[in-house]
């Protein structure tokens, strides 16, 4: 195993420049695992970037597979190919080949959680009629064991067309070296056979997909599907609308499209996950019932204020002593770079110019980092997403939703990606207002800013049991915070005027969080900042 | 005869712990649909965990999944207590 790794390495530095054998797309639910997966096929072999015009990470990276090397793309998760947000727009756009810049993938790999296969089945059945070489690794299957859930792994491989399924634990690396051989075969993987769900629906798209292509157009039969089913997704052109609108009237009659699509398919994943999956008599661990406990109203409302002091208290205080390591250090270098150089100009520039200003922000770097953290350890473990089931309340107060708690805590962090987090707002007045909102919160970057004026300016007083140089930090975070909520609100009554956001959200199970996941995460963003 | 009729019983009526089989759907708002996308159709039986502070949004479990919505979206969906099935089939 070991001179297998070896191998891997030496390849890759090789032919790192050379062009892979093919893109391979990883496409899965939100929170199944996708992007352990990802990391844990391509390592650090990957790049980031963002689509052009829209502010969602497009994330690259080549995986060598034996003999072959593909260029895996991380899709934005997703739970169907109609698309509610601008990352799931993405990931579709992106299937189809839309996207510029970015190649059309040859082939999937999806990724679906073993606890959640009756969302995870919807999809599937939605991919496989892509008809592209495709394999399935199934992830959490530890979980699912725990759950006492069976799954019939060659039972689903025939409700799938044949498409074949990898049991895999992305945590740990279970079952990945059987995943990294099915991935080098990929390529020459027979695409699924066709899986009969929907006659009527693929033989008006075949039929419209036939009559465009005479017109010069040519579209996937499965993009004509979509553009019939999801009319608000996409723009086509108005001679194309007529066409569309009255093969829609046939399938559809007076029905909205999507729900009717969502039950038929729906239909079929309720047989198929009777025949491939024996639930199993849940066992309430002790566990289960602490987290039970924790989730109500009331205890969670504590919690969430815990540990916001905490995330506070660790960047205000622990990230200190840190910064006074560095800041002495620096200093200590700067007096030992000047005992070397002669005195005059020149050691005046490094010593005080050079070292000294540099010195000056890395000293901030233990804070940033801190901050970074934690929001990221949240996002993993999936608190964030109770964080937003609990505030969205007091967020529609100021028109906005839960959703929007995610970016404006970030933004704390960091407003870039702060303004990246808010591409899963679906309602677009929603998405602006809360763009427009996060600048307001204090980021890091203007802590050492705020710290230096206050330093200045305010005197080392106490008032009562408070620091008044404390006090003033806090006042100008609160300010910073009445700042975005008020503009929230006057955007949200004036140029943003709309219907209330609607609040939909799967909350993620709370998982330990995964250590490459958060250190390639911190990496990215510590590089933005 | 009981003169008080028998409520529609929706989503967003339910007691913490409530086993029901949704039966009927108002799919006019495209939020109820994104929710049918999300496997909220005609057929699927939810368990309801609880509600957020201040009584909304509300959290349901649905096949090993946890799904919130609002109770706006939530008296869209009629249900009806699902049938505990010791042995052999629903219905």
């Amino acid at each position: 195993m070991a001179t297998r790794v070896e191998t891997a390495v030496s390849v890759d530095t090789l032919t790192v420049h050379r062009r892979a054998a093919g893109t391979v797309a990883v496409v899965g639910n939100p929170n199944a695992g996708k992007s352990s997966v990802f990391n844990r096929l391509t390592g650090l072999r990957q790049s980031t970037a963002n689509y052009p015009g829209v502010t969602v990470e497009r994330r690259i990276g080549r995986g060598i597979f034996g003999k072959t090397s593909l260029d895996l793309i991380d899709l934005p998760g997703t739970y169907s190919l109609s698309p509610t947000s601008a990352d799931e727009r993405i990931a579709v756009d992106v299937l189809f080949g839309r996207v510029m810049g970015t190649p059309k993938p040859g082939a999937l790999l999806a990724v679906i959680d073993a606890t959640r296969l009756y969302q995870g089945l919807y999809l599937l059945q939605q991919l496989v009629e892509l008809r592209l070489p495709m394999i399935v690794a199934l992830t959490m299957t530890d979980a699912a064991q725990r759950q006492g859930l069976r799954i019939d792994y060659d039972a689903l491989q025939e409700a799938l067309g044949g498409v074949p399924v990898y049991p895999i634990v992305a945590t740990t690396g279970r079952g990945f070296p059987a995943l990294k051989d099915a991935l080098g075969r990929l390529l020459e993987t027979p695409p699924p056979r066709p899986v009969e769900h929907w006659a009527e629906l693929k033989v008006a798209a075949e039929r419209l997909a036939e009559r465009w292509r005479v017109g010069g157009m040519d579209l996937h039969p499965v993009e004509v599907e979509r553009l019939l089913i999801d009319p608000g997704a996409y723009t086509a052109a108005t001679q194309l609308q007529d066409d569309l609108a009255a093969e829609r009237k046939q399938l559809f009659g007076d029905a909205p499209p999507l729900a009717v699509e969502a039950r038929r398919r729906y239909a079929w994943v309720r047989v198929t996950l009777a025949r491939v999956e024996t639930p199993g008599s849940l066992v309430a661990s002790r566990g289960a019932a602490l987290l039970e406990w924790i989730n109500r109203p009331w205890p969670a409302t504590v919690l969430f204020v815990l540990s916001m002091a905490l995330v506070f208290q660790a960047v205000f205080a622990w990230a200190k002593a840190l910064a006074d390591a560095i800041g002495a250090a620096i200093t200590g270098f700067g007096a030992w770079v000047g005992t070397l150089l002669p005195d005059g100009a020149v050691n005046s520039f490094v010593v005080d110019g050079a070292i000294a200003g540099v010195g000056s922000v890395i000293v901030f770097l233990p804070q940033i980092l801190i901050l970074f953290l934690f929001i990221i350890v949240m996002e993993d473990t999936g608190y964030l997403a109770r964080a937003a089931f609990l505030v969205d309340r007091a967020m529609r107060s100021v028109g906005l939703s839960g959703q929007s708690v995610i970016p404006l805590l970030s933004s704390f962090a960091c407003a870039v990606p702060a303004i990246m987090a808010t591409r899963v707002i679906p309602n677009r007045r929603d998405r602006i207002a809360t763009i427009l909102a996060a600048p307001f919160m204090t980021c890091s970057a203007r802590l050492p800013v705020y710290a230096l004026l206050i330093g200045a300016f305010v005197p080392v007083r106490n008032v009562g049991i408070f620091n008044l140089q404390g006090l003033v930090l806090f006042g100008l975070y609160v300010i910073g915070i009445l700042g975005g909520v008020g503009t929230a609100l006057l955007l949200r009554r004036s140029a943003l005027r709309g219907e209330n956001p609607t609040f939909i959200l799967a909350l993620p199970e709370f998982r330990m969080p995964n250590v490459q996941t958060v250190a390639i995460k911190l990496l990215d963003r510590v590089r933005c900042s | 005869m009981r003169i008080t009729r028998s409520p529609i019983l929706t989503l967003s009526d339910l007691e913490p712990g409530d086993r029901v089989r949704i039966e009927t759907i108002d799919t006019a708002d495209p939020a109820v649909q994104r929710l049918m996308v999300l496997g909220l159709v005609e057929g699927a039986e939810l368990t309801f965990l609880r509600s957020s502070l201040g009584g909304d949004p509300l959290e349901f479990r649905i096949y090993g999944a946890s799904i919130s919505l609002r109770r706006a979206q939530a008296r869209r969906f009629q249900v009806i207590p699902s049938v505990v099935v010791v042995n052999g089939n629903p219905g």
